[in-house]
């Protein structure tokens, strides 16, 4: 089954809240197989978000299995899943969460340096990734100097320079208007396209008619999963 | 994450803020400027006391013998004082016995002090010191002779009216004029002048100048010294080892020649260079443990000025470090990237600290007599407080950091 990049069972998540217990998750499972495109949905309150940072390997579950690429990360140990958000995952998020005071470049080699990789090969592979998401030419340009669209590509190019098996988009086009989403989504899918695996958390039903299955979340659970035959041959 | 990463991490923080950065290493710059400042003093006044006091006041190798010490360190109380006054002056007898029993080879000279006048073509000079010393003195206080000659051993005998004078006297009396054969009275008897010394500038401000030498039997000795006795007996060995067999023997042989019980004190002094500065000794012993305090004070606030800094570093950048988390960064990573930053930033500050410190240095040699030099250790040492400051008061700030959950650090605004 090399084919299956993420397989969860029964997960769950509970937070003490004060003196209760909150039950974010009440048991979900799912897998998902190389390059196919998840958007992941639901109202607030339905527990999206916090499967979305168990899959991003930014909290561990309270019961239940995850294994991301082959390896068990539901019981690993804080720098060991520290190395497996490093090497395995791309963060894509809402607010872009760029370092305001480091170039683009800068900003994507970030991930290198932590992987260990030297100053010439970062610089190398940064400037392929950013060329990649079509900023080839703003790669000195701080994020107050870049366009919300040139800055969420930025996050993208970063989020890919290390080559992860999954590519992690929380909201990416939240803060972006419609036509600089549009050019977002765009991206999304000539990567989907060129072999990635993109799993995508929206509460938007246009964002998420893009990807090529759609998860629903509700109360915790899973409350429908469905692949639409047009995406899918895309 | 690799260390030069970190060192520029916190090299753009401290560009970036540079007003913040400025006030967060004053206290480390203090310390360190402090240090630096303080033993280039310490280390300028020994040399000079040394050089300059203990080596022109007494000589090198050189002990005098004396009725009572003429540096004093500490107070004298007045009991102590009388009792010195009733002490018997040094006699010729005893001088003799010395001079032609000492074992250890030496140079001699007997020597007496007054204040006098100076008379030469109807001009007065007020209140010269007027030596009377044997031939011998010249070369235990290494006089530079830079114009005719010292006193010959037989002038020196017949106590005949040479003298040799001083750089000021011959300046300020003669006005530019050759004093060499010219006659100078001196208690209304005429002294031919056969020699010149050198300039020997000044100590603390007074002139070592202002003196003429004349022999020891010479006419004015009468009104120098009281008869049969003199003011002090200069004894130079040869070296400082030498110096010391000949302390205990003139010791010994005062002792019996003055028929001194075992129990009895000394009723004499033997002043040697090393005496003199035992006042300056007790002073800079008493800074250089007061040093590490001081230093040691303004570099602890300075320190705790720097964690508190980081603590708003971490707090300010919470997201940051959430996003760096997000990446791959481990607890290592974020703890090392602030401790580095922190050590960065402390040894900043102590580098400006060794610069400053250094000019002081130099101000205080070019604007006073004191040799300061900077002392190499004192450099390394404002450096290794400088690093291990950042890092002792980087370490919690940092682990802070470290521990920060990514995802509470990442919704943090």
């Amino acid at each position: 089954m090399s084919d299956l990049v993420i397989q969860i069972r029964d997960l769950t998540r509970s937070y003490v809240m004060g003196a209760e217990t909150v039950n974010a998750l009440r048991g979900v499972s799912l897998e998902i197989r190389r390059n196919e495109y998840v958007a992941i949905m639901g109202p607030s309150g339905s527990g999206k978000s916090t499967l979305m940072n168990l899959i991003g390997c930014l909290d561990t579950p309270s019961t239940g299995e995850y294994w991301l690429n082959g390896q068990e990360v539901s019981r690993m140990p804080d720098d060991a899943l520290a190395r497996v958000r490093n090497r395995e995952i791309g963060f894509v998020f809402q607010t872009f969460n760029l370092l305001p005071r480091a170039s683009a470049l800068q900003n994507v080699e970030l991930p290198l340096v932590y992987a260990g990789v030297g100053a010439r090969e970062r610089r190398e592979r940064s400037r392929a990734a950013l060329t990649r998401v079509g900023l080839g030419d703003r790669m000195g340009h701080r994020p107050n100097e870049l366009s919300g669209g040139q800055r969420q590509r930025v996050a993208i190019a970063r989020a890919l320079v290390n080559d992860p098996a999954i590519l992690l988009a929380d909201e990416p086009t939240g803060n972006l208007d419609s036509t600089t989403s549009e050019e977002i989504m765009r991206v999304f899918e000539s990567l989907h396209a060129q072999g990635q695996t993109i799993i995508m958390v929206t509460h938007e039903p246009d964002i998420a008619a893009h990807a090529a299955r759609v998860i629903v979340l509700r109360d915790g659970r899973v409350a429908s999963d469905t692949s639409s035959q047009r995406n899918a041959a895309a | 994450m690799m260390l030069q990463d970190a060192v520029k991490i916190a090299l753009n923080t401290i560009r970036t803020q540079k007003l913040k950065s400025f006030f967060s290493l004053l206290g480390v710059l203090i310390g360190v400027t402090f240090l630096i400042a303080v033993v280039s003093i310490v280390q300028g006044m020994n040399v000079y006391m040394e050089d300059k006091f203990a080596n022109k006041l007494v000589g090198l190798n050189t002990f005098q013998l004396r009725r009572m010490p003429n540096f004093n360190s500490g107070n004298v109380t007045e009991d102590q004082w009388r009792a010195w006054q009733r002490r018997p002056r040094i006699n010729y007898a005893e001088a003799s016995y010395i001079e032609s029993h000492l074992k250890t080879p030496a140079i001699f000279s007997r020597f007496c002090s007054e204040r006098m006048s100076l008379i030469w073509d109807g001009k007065t000079a007020k209140d010269i010191d007027v030596w009377t010393a044997d031939a011998p003195m010249f070369a235990i206080k290494n006089f530079d002779i830079e114009a005719g000659r010292t006193f010959t051993p037989q002038e020196a005998r017949a106590g005949l009216a040479v003298a040799v004078v001083g750089w000021e006297v011959a300046e300020k009396l003669f006005k530019g004029a050759d004093p060499l054969g010219k006659s100078v009275t001196i208690q209304g008897l005429p002294y031919r002048v056969v020699g010149r010394i050198a300039k020997q500038g000044t100590i603390f401000g007074i002139s070592l100048d202002k003196f003429v030498v004349v022999p020891f039997d010479a006419p004015v000795h009468r009104a120098a010294c009281s008869a049969g006795f003199m003011d002090e007996f200069h004894i130079q060995a040869r070296n400082i080892t030498s110096m010391q067999s000949a302390l205990g023997e003139v010791e010994e042989m005062m002792r019996i020649q003055r028929r001194l019980k075992p129990a009895q004190e000394d009723n004499f002094a033997m002043q040697t260079a090393e005496g003199a500065l035992e006042g300056w000794k007790k002073i800079s012993r008493f800074l250089m443990l007061a040093l590490p305090l001081l230093v040691g004070i303004s570099v602890v606030v300075g320190g705790i000025v720097i964690m508190n800094i980081m603590l708003m570093a971490v707090a300010e950048r919470t997201v940051e470090i959430g996003i760096r988390k997000a990446l791959g960064a481990k607890r290592r990573d974020i703890l090392a990237q602030f401790v580095v930053e922190s050590a960065t930033i402390s040894t900043v500050g102590a580098g400006i600290g060794i610069a400053t410190g250094i000019g002081l240095a130099f101000l205080i040699r070019a604007l006073t007599p004191l040799p300061a030099a900077v002392a190499p250790w004192s450099v390394a040492a404002g450096v290794i407080l400088g690093v291990s400051v950042g890092l002792f008061f980087g370490i919690y700030p940092a682990s802070r950091a470290a521990k920060l959950d990514p995802i509470t650090a990442l919704r943090a605004e």
